[in-house]
């Protein structure tokens, strides 16, 4: 590990001077990821800028038109700390609360596991199931982006230098609708999805069929992918087993995965099936347990 | 369970707690990495990013010129050392001259990892800065990393000039001379073992079984990686502090490389966060050493996990060929076995200790047993907990499983008609010592979990014996009177398992004090005797005899001086439990306390030594039962119930003994499911961390139950036996018969991981 200058910007100004300075920059939120890339040498920079101590990137708003907006660098453990969350958001709590252990969670942020774009990143099938949406700031401005349309490859997002990740807001979710998401691994704790399913399930009014469901994968493509074709397969049908079938052999599909040293490609292609199927199941039990 | 009346023990057998408890617990314990010498430097080492390569060139002037930097070392500022076998303790042979080359490489790197260079700097990041500027030529070659692919003719040589070496002519270190002519190789060494007549065992049998097993490299999963500080003194004294589990063996050993005298260097041990086998020998203490001398400053070496992994060694991967022969009353008649074990880039792999363990437990009247050691672009492999006997362990187990299968009949009861018993000749020609394995076995069918019903689809249960035959060594003890009664008492073997403890509970007992009275330490390689490794199980057997000697010592010299007080003879004093009585007038008493306090007004201080070389060792053996779950959608192998059950001679701290059979189960249960080596084929391994090296963690094990039945060992003060090892050798081929029974299907190879358990379900 190389040295490097620590700055504490205590606003976004302040931190946006410091992107501008001209010295190779990285952002720090939880440093779960950042750091150890850096004690690794898989990274290097001059200037580590720590963002905990902006107040909108530490900020949780549970609004009124009943959406959330989380700060990028809120710890995960105070989302599932926070009970009203826990409560309304149980698809959030999926991933906020298997993202390594108790330590990691009180420093690791929803905002680091998004910009540090992994394929694997618990958060964002979750995220995208949601349909949540990111505000990006930078000394120009603000923009927004979609979750799904945030990812550019292992690694990569779109954030622009001088860019930052500012909030992940999830808009107000459809009545008779549940998000669950889970992922594979070979052990029970600390380990990296070999492949992982988000949905959103909907019914109609009647609860007896689909009204609209939402399909994220992670780890079967270069970066995490919607599945419009899984949703499309179950929407007007009965949410019984055959129709989840459907969805996972669409998910099967769309997956194009690889084969690395957690997994084959063959292997996480029939995992996402089955991830896919499960994902429903407890969706629609959420539904009808009223969760 | 006990199967004899033992002596009315006052401390064996109770749970005190250990001496260095509270100092582990609050953080104060003093590790390896904690040491801090005023002034030190701080090392790295540059290691290759090849896996076989020439190395053309080194340049370093860059590195050396950066401020900041005050020595760089290489493999040409090592002396040449002979490659001759040297012995080590134990009866180990190590290649002093390879060993060196393994620990910096020279003309070639001989895999990814391997040193080539080390930097002592004023800062890490200034040695990391300095790494960067040394420039190094390589000439790619071809890499060669499995043993199966290293034994074929027209394979790359790793080691130029190694010659095969057989039990018949062993040839000093392997190595061809200068200017000598021969075949090389990358088998290093094959031997055989006989026993009986094999084609009339195999036309006894009924059932001819032959199959293929495979084990793949594990990583000992030590929580702390190699640190070592070093200092040379202006007078030419060499002191390490280090993380090791054989003080002596660093102290000989890193001598032998840098030439100098033993008695030049001093090692100090640091309490060690685990070795499990893979800190008994050098690895980096040398390197720390010769940067000290070249600076004269102290300089602290420490490497990181990705170093581990990449460079300090796992278990040997192993293929298994096993054929044997069994009646159809169930009695085995022959056993033919052809192991071939990686050893890493330089010879020593522990195909022995297979070879030694595998058949052990079972009377088997005509037997062979080839063993051959093959050298590959890895770095060298190091021991693990039995090292050899859990690759033997999961063919022969699998196979009985499978015999038991075809036969009808349970596993135990197959185990028990074959049980060895003492006298009874091994194929290694070794007669069968005092041994409880019958009573193991009986105890294991007896469990509530073995009488349990294992239910429902998907599920199975697997059994599996082991056997280890634990080591024994010289061992030294000083144990000095303090003036309030209390003793001092130091010793040579450094605590991995609680041995202090368990030393200083054997020591109370046989002088008759409080154990709590006793406290313990372990000394550097210049304060006490020569102590060989903490390693083979040998610890508390042989420290229980130095303990037993020693409080012999001890009392001696307490009669005495009580003799001495009353003008008495020596044989006119009784000593009982810490109090000395005269019996030519019984009312005259002196207790320990008293005797202490004026030791010095009645002849001097008062300190009871031994030094031992015990023989009377005994093996152990563990029976383990495992349950598992499979989910078949995903593959995955849920671990539901497991118990062991191992003779432990006498447990002299229970709750040790139970500590180190569950964490042998713990070890193994992650070797059979999730760990591997992953390398690509270039020789880099890809899971180089414990994020993707999975071993389990504690919501992937269910409660380990634990058996303890002793069946003393009459060769010991105390009845000891070695625990620490034999509790690793049956995890994988239990857990191996579990799935294969929840399956449906058998697999020979490890690991039993998701992936590995969809296909063999797809294979079906
Ligand atoms: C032991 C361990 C276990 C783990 N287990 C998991 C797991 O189970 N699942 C999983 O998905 N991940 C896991 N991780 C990875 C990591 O913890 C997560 O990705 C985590 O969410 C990262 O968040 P952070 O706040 O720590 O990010 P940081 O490390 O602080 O940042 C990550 C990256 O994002 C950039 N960044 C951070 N915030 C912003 C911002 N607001 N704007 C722009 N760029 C930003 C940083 O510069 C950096 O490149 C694990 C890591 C460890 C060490």
């Amino acid at each position: 590990m190389e040295s490097f200058e620590y700055l504490a910007p205590r606003t976004l100004a302040e931190a946006f001077a410091a992107l501008g300075n001209g010295k190779r920059s990285l952002m720090l939120a939880g440093g779960t990821d950042v750091i150890v890339q850096l004690r690794e040498n898989r990274r290097s920079c001059d200037q580590l800028i720590d963002l905990k101590h902006i107040p909108e990137l530490m900020a949780v708003d549970i609004r009124a038109d009943g959406g959330l907006d989380i700060g990028a660098a809120v710890p995960l453990a105070e989302l599932y700390g926070n009970r009203d969350i826990a409560r309304r958001w149980p698809g959030l709590v999926d991933a906020a609360s298997i993202i390594g252990g108790r330590a990691i969670q009180s420093r690791a942020s929803f905002g680091g596991n998004l910009c540090n774009a992994s394929p694997a990143a618990d958060s964002s099938p979750s995220l995208m199931a949601h349909g949540a949406v990111l505000t990006i700031a930078s000394a120009g401005g603000t923009r927004t982006v979609p979750v799904d349309e945030f990812f550019a490859g292992p690694g990569r997002s779109v954030l622009q230098p001088g860019e930052v990740l500012l909030r992940v807001s999830i808009p107000p979710q459809p009545a008779r609708s549940a998000v669950f998401y889970h992922r594979f691994i070979p052990r029970n704790e600390m380990d990296i999805a070999v492949a992982s399913a988000g949905v959103r399930l909907v019914l109609d009014e009647s609860g007896d069929r689909i009204a609209s469901a939402r399909v994220a994968l992670g780890a079967v493509a270069a970066t995490p992918i919607m599945v419009p074709a899984a949703a499309e397969a179950v929407v007007g049908q009965a949410p019984v087993a055959d129709t989840f079938a459907k969805a996972g052999e669409a998910a099967s599909a769309a997956a194009q995965p690889i084969t690395d040293m957690r997994g084959s490609a063959a292997q996480r292609k029939h995992l996402v099936s089955v991830l896919t199927v499960r994902a429903f199941e407890h969706a629609l039990q959420r539904i009808r347990e009223g969760r | 369970m006990t199967t004899v009346d033992r002596p009315p023990y006052r401390i064996v057998g109770t749970r005190p707690i250990r001496h260095d408890g509270i100092d582990k617990v609050t953080g104060r314990a003093k590790y390896a990495n904690d040491v801090q010498i005023p002034g030190h430097l701080h090392a790295r080492f540059l290691r290759s990013p090849h896996a076989h390569a020439r190395i053309l060139s080194i340049d370093t002037s860059r590195a050396e010129a950066l401020p900041g930097v005050f020595a760089v070392v290489t493999g040409k500022d090592f002396p040449e050392v002979s490659a001759v076998l040297r012995e080590q303790t134990e009866g180990a042979m190590a290649n002093m001259g390879l060993l060196s080359r393994h620990i910096m490489a020279r003309d070639k790197a001989w895999f990814r990892g391997h040193a080539v260079a080390a930097v002592a700097a004023d800062s890490p990041h200034r040695a990391e800065e300095a790494l960067k500027l040394i420039e190094v030529r390589y000439e790619l070659l071809p890499p060669v990393l499995d043993a199966l692919e290293a034994m074929k003719p027209d394979a790359p040589i790793v080691i130029d000039g190694l010659v095969t070496n057989t039990s018949r002519t062993t040839r000093a270190g392997g190595i061809l001379g200068p200017g000598e002519d021969g075949p090389q190789s990358n088998v290093a060494t094959t031997f055989v073992m006989e026993l009986g007549d094999l084609a009339n065992g195999f036309e006894e049998a009924d059932i001819i079984l032959e199959r293929d097993y495979h084990t793949t490299a594990a990583h000992q999963g030590y929580i702390e990686p190699q640190a070592a500080t070093a200092f040379w003194s202006t007078d030419h004294q060499l002191t390490i502090w280090t993380s090791t589990q054989g003080p002596f063996a660093v102290r000989d050993n890193t001598a032998a490389i840098l030439k100098l005298s033993p008695g030049q260097v001093k090692v100090v041990p640091a309490e060690i966060g685990g070795g499990f086998g893979a800190k008994l020998n050098i690895t980096i203490e040398p390197v720390a050493a010769l940067l000290a001398m070249k600076c004269g400053r102290p300089v602290k070496l420490a490497v990181s996990r990705l170093e581990v992994f990449e460079a300090m060694g796992p278990a040997s991967p192993a293929y298994v060929h096993l054929r044997m022969g069994i009646t159809n009353e169930g009695r085995i008649t022959a056993a033919d076995t052809r192991l071939i074990f990686e050893a890493g880039a330089i010879p020593g792999s522990p195909v022995p200790g297979a070879a030694n363990c595998m058949f052990s437990p079972y009377n088997i009247a005509n037997g062979r047993i080839e063993g051959i050691d093959v050298v590959v672009n890895k770095p060298k492999t190091l021991s693990y907990r039995a090292p050899g006997a859990p690759s033997g362990a999961y063919a022969v187990e699998q196979m009985l499983d499978e015999f038991a299968a075809m036969l009808g009949k349970d596993p135990i009861e197959l185990r028990l008609l074959n049980a060895a018993h003492e006298g009874d000749r091994r194929i290694n020609g070794v007669a069968c010592g005092s041994m409880g394995f019958q009573e193991t076995l009986e105890a294991a069918a007896a469990t509530d979990h073995y009488r349990s019903p294992i239910e429902g689809p998907w599920r199975g249960r697997g059994v599996a014996a082991g056997f280890w035959g634990n080591a024994t060594g010289p061992a030294s003890v000083i144990a000095g009177l303090l003036p309030d009664g209390r003793v001092s008492y130091i010793e040579g073997s450094v605590d991995i398992g609680g041995t202090r403890t368990t030393a200083a509970m054997m020591f109370a007992e046989a002088v008759g004090m409080p154990v709590t009275d006793v406290r313990p330490s372990v000394a550097d390689t210049d304060s006490i005797g020569f102590t060989s490794n903490t390693g083979g199980s040998s610890v508390t057997f042989k420290q229980g005899w130095a303990a037993y000697e020693a409080a012999q010592d001890l009392k001696r010299q307490l009669i005495e001086r009580a003799a001495k007080t009353w003008d008495v003879p020596v044989d006119r004093v009784r000593y009982e439990a810490g109090v000395c009585t005269n019996l030519d007038d019984e009312a005259k008493t002196l207790t320990t306390n008293q005797i202490a306090a004026r030791m010095n007004g009645t002849g001097g201080p008062i300190i009871g030594h031994a030094t031992v070389v015990p023989r009377g060792v005994a093996g152990g053996f563990a029976v383990h039962i495992a349950d598992v779950e499979v989910d078949p959608a995903t593959g995955k192998v849920t671990l539901t119930r497991y118990s062991c059950v191992q003779d432990v001679g006498t447990a002299i701290h229970p709750g040790y003994v139970e500590g180190q059979m569950q964490g042998g189960a713990a070890q193994g249960i992650g070797w059979a499911i999730n760990e591997e080596y992953v390398y690509n084929a270039e020789g880099r391994m890809e899971n180089s961390s414990f994020l993707d090296y999975r071993m389990p963690t504690a919501l992937d094990l269910p409660p380990i139950e634990t058996h303890l039945v002793e069946v003393p060992n009459p060769g010991h003060p105390f009845g000891v036996r070695g625990v620490g090892e034999a509790a690793f050798v049956p995890p994988l081929p239990a857990m191996a018969n579990a799935v294969a029974h929840a399956l449906g299907t058998r697999m020979y190879d490890l690991p039993m991981s998701p992936r590995r358990v969809l296909e063999a379900l797809a294979r079906q």
